[in-house]
């Protein structure tokens, strides 16, 4: 580390205040405030407006002609996880992504230079009932337990259609009645769980002997889901799968939190919104299975107007990266506002994840995760200069590019000296 | 969102007339000049016959009041599957690749399906025409260049036997999992990798003298059943008639592939190219152009810089290396606009940008006196456009292809109309 490097870190990582100041604050839940200014205080966002001046000793950026939006949440992605599916049996409730994150993913780094700085890290799409799912904050480079996004709410994997019933194991399901029928199956062995724990407390406080139920990991996750503590994130495509799983869900008295992909919500949009669940889906994909093949670039419009809580997730380490532009895509492709577009992808998913109290706008008291734009975060043409999680910056475009210089001169040295050790015989061409 | 515009571009179909007149409209020629405002493009039997201020609409024309819009060449997805492939995890709807490893003779263009509902999605983004290619094996068979609208797939072609593909060998060392074990197909050190990309260079030289070797003994005279079409299918290429579309992405394959194409005498375009910055002072050298892999594509090692794959194209540019954008799929072919904007934050102009996915790639492919502008003689595909075609919130509101405006209608807004109206 270079000292002038050393320094910028230690003067932008952890200051004691932070004003961005003449910027164009795009709060997405109150409007947008042209040269206004963002005080961050304690990882929080302290105060903004036009007239927000920095105390004594903050670290002042000067934003003008750049845009601040709130950090990106991404309400579905499979980013820092070391392994996605556990795909042995039709109910794997009882494993969790928290257990395989990994903190180094450079995919991480990848999407905060896009403005993500919160995702929900999905198990995987091969089972009715998959493993648990959890948030987590972009803190790259911190341990696996510092990127858990704390108070939020943990989740669990649902999966419909194609992906469930596929695979060459001779095992239930093989169609879509048979995976309804798996996780109806799962819930009513879960009731009889909850009712069993019911019983035991109930003799305790009555003060009689009674031994109590043996724990179960898988049940449990499907016990706190009936009680309302666990979200349920199900993954998606055709409109009748899709009225399936909100009927049996109505019929158990579970919630659906959000809808994942649900690529036929619009087909489906008033049975969606009466249930109350959210939709999380795809800005354009399709045609790449049958499932997909009814897919519209109109889906996120369309299931917005008929009252559904919509967000653009992008499954992929790729989109991640510029979420604000598939968020472009619904004013295209449906005519929403930017304001609306810009919600996809900030608000919406946050209110779809619980933590809207925490993230998703610009405003007082919100935690300080945001991103600093150079120009519109719709355009194609705007970049990320600056990302901020809970105050503290963690991408910085300058700060990249003095590090780069730093990383092909250490890779130099190193080569060279691999070189100088090695007879000349057997050198291998630079890769 | 169907503009007045629009809804006048759909009613000329039913009388599919012949010569259009598209008056007043903001005209991005491409050809050097600046935007010309207020401007006309007069079209003819598909072709354009006239463009400047103060054109005349000729008797019985059909004219188009374009005031406020921009009329720019359609675009061009200079590496497709367009038309090829309908849904990705049906293998019956794909003929994208065939058996074996070397099948010069097959024309990718005699598989366009024209009801591919693929084809009425990209157009509804503007894209007019696009490379439709084979792949798979070493020599994949011979890429087609498709107007994206005809009723038949001969009436599309518009080039049958375009470029051949050709996947360059690649020196891959694999790092085996505990458990597996080393086979011929995945060698686990550098010498075992090389000895076995050099004998697969070797067996591309072999078809090559094989196919020079057949054209002398043609030159003498074959009998009927002497004749190999697969031979026969190189002979163009070997002349330096029909470029090799040669898929490389590492730099040392790229530098390899160059030197290969020169010694033997061959046309190379290169495809795909994640490094090609990384050579483009050979490539400029040897006016080597290069039809990029999709822009918005995470950078190929862990520790390249995050904007690797989207500084590349601004490089590419500086160094003076012709480059076309492409989405390499049928289902995403609408975002070609998309892969060419990703770069300009980057360091790439606009202005390129724009002629990567209309004029270069035309250029580049041999068809610039066809296509790529919008000048006198030239096909009239054209887009009609409320703004800038790379932003997306611009809307498609006309579109031309062989001097017929086209409906941007599709499958999916028929959906979507359905369903909005859903009581």
């Amino acid at each position: 580390m270079r000292p002038l490097v050393l320094a910028l870190l230690t003067a932008a990582l952890a200051p004691a205040a932070t004003l961005i100041q003449n910027a164009t604050l795009v709060t997405v839940s109150h409007g947008t405030l042209e040269k206004a200014s963002l005080l961050i205080e304690g990882g929080k966002i302290a105060a903004l407006g036009p007239d927000v001046t920095a105390p004594a000793g903050a670290t002042v950026i000067d934003a003008s002609d750049h845009y601040v939006l709130p950090g990106i949440v991404d309400c579905h992605s499979h980013l820092a996880a070391d392994s996605i599916n556990e795909s042995s049996v039709a109910v794997s409730s009882m494993v969790s992504m928290e257990d395989v994150l990994n903190p180094e993913d450079i995919s991480i780094y990848r999407a905060l230079a896009g403005g993500v700085t919160t995702a929900n890290i999905l198990h995987g799409s091969a089972n009715p009932i998959g493993g648990r799912c959890t948030v987590i904050k972009m803190r790259w480079g911190r341990d696996a337990e510092r990127l858990l996004f704390q108070g939020a709410k943990p989740g669990i994997k649902f999966a419909l259609g194609e992906n469930p019933k596929r695979g060459s194991k001779p095992v239930h399901p093989g169609s879509r009645q048979g995976v309804n029928d798996v996780i109806r199956e799962a819930f009513l062995r879960a009731k009889a769980y909850q009712a069993a724990w019911k019983d035991y407390d109930a003799a305790r406080q009555a003060g009689r002997r009674a031994l109590p139920p043996r724990r179960d990991l898988q049940l449990e996750a499907l016990a706190e889901v009936l009680e309302g503590k666990r979200l349920v994130h199900a993954h998606c495509y055709r409109a009748d799968e899709i009225l399936a799983l909100i009927r049996l869900a109505d019929e158990i008295g579970f919630k659906i939190r959000t809808l994942q992909h649900v690529l036929e919500g619009y087909k489906v949009a008033d049975e969606i919104a009466a249930h109350g669940a959210g939709a999380s889906t795809f800005s354009d994909w399709w045609g790449y299975k049958v499932e997909a093949y009814d897919a519209i670039p109109y889906n996120a419009a369309l299931m917005t107007r008929r009252g559904i809580l919509v967000s653009i997730n992008s499954d992929s380490d790729e989109e991640i990266r510029h979420l604000n532009q598939e968020a472009a895509k619904t004013i295209k492709w449906g005519g929403l506002s930017e304001d609306e577009a810009l919600a996809l992808v900030t608000l919406n998913p946050a209110k779809q994840l619980m933590i809207d109290d925490r993230v998703g706008s610009l405003d007082v008291g919100k935690d300080a995760d945001l991103a600093i734009w150079d120009g519109p975060p719709l355009s194609v043409y705007s970049k990320v200069l600056t990302t901020f999680v809970d105050g503290e910056i963690f991408f910085d475009r300058e700060l990249d590019r003095q590090r780069r210089i730093e990383l092909t001169l250490e890779k130099q040295k190193l080569l060279e000296e691999l070189e100088g050790k090695k007879p000349s015989a057997e050198k291998e061409p630079a890769r | 969102m169907m503009r007045p515009i629009a809804l006048l571009v759909m009613g000329t179909l039913a009388a599919s007339a012949q010569t259009i007149l598209i008056r007043n409209a903001t005209v991005h020629t491409l050809a050097g000049e600046a935007p010309l405002e207020g401007a006309s493009v007069l079209i003819d039997n598909g072709k354009i016959t006239g463009v400047g201020r103060g054109l005349r609409a000729p008797k019985g024309a059909e004219i188009i009041e374009a005031k406020g819009k921009h009329l720019y060449p359609g675009m061009f997805d200079a590496f497709s599957v367009l038309g090829l492939a309908e849904i990705g995890a049906v293998d019956v709807t794909r003929d994208v690749s065939e058996k074996g490893d070397f099948n010069p003779q097959l024309e990718a263009v005699i598989g366009v399906n024209p009801e591919s509902e693929h084809l009425a999605v990209a157009r509804a983004n503007g894209i007019t025409h696009a490379v439709t290619a084979m792949t798979g094996g070493v020599m994949a068979g011979q890429a087609g260049v498709i107007h994206l609208d005809g009723w038949t797939w001969e009436e599309m072609a518009i080039e049958r036997g375009g470029p051949l593909f050709v996947e360059w060998p690649a020196i891959r060392v694999y790092s085996l999992s505990p458990g597996q074990s080393a086979d011929s197909k995945r060698p686990t050190t550098f010498k075992a990798a090389k000895e076995k990309y050099d004998k697969e260079v070797a067996e591309i030289v072999a078809w090559l003298d094989g196919a020079r070797q057949y054209a002398k003994a043609k030159q003498a005279g074959l009998k009927p059943g002497e004749v190999d079409r697969k031979l026969e299918a190189l002979l163009p290429y070997l002349a330096g008639e029909r470029p090799l579309l040669v898929h490389a992405d590492r730099e040392r394959e790229i530098r390899d592939a160059v030197a290969f194409t020169e010694e033997q005498g061959l046309k190379m375009i290169l495809l795909g190219g994640e490094d090609a910055a990384k050579a483009k002072d050979l490539l400029a050298e040897k006016s080597i152009p290069v039809i990029l892999g999709p822009t918005q594509s995470l950078p190929p090692r862990e520790d390249d810089a995050y904007d690797a794959v989207y500084a590349q194209p601004g490089e590419l540019a500086a160094a003076g290396v012709k480059f076309a954008f492409a989405t390499f799929t049928a289902s995403d072919s609408r975002t070609l606009p998309y892969e060419a904007a990703a770069a300009i934050p980057f360091g790439l102009p606009k202005d390129e940008a724009l002629k990567a996915i209309t004029r270069y790639p035309a250029e580049i492919l041999g068809l610039g006196d066809r296509l790529g502008t919008i000048e006198e003689g030239k096909i009239a595909n054209l887009i009609l456009t409320d703004g800038d075609p790379l932003e997306i919130t611009t809307q498609i509101e006309g579109l031309f292809i062989q001097g017929k405006a086209v409906s941007t209608d599709n499958k999916q807004r028929r959906l979507y109309e359905k369903y909005r109206a859903r009581p």
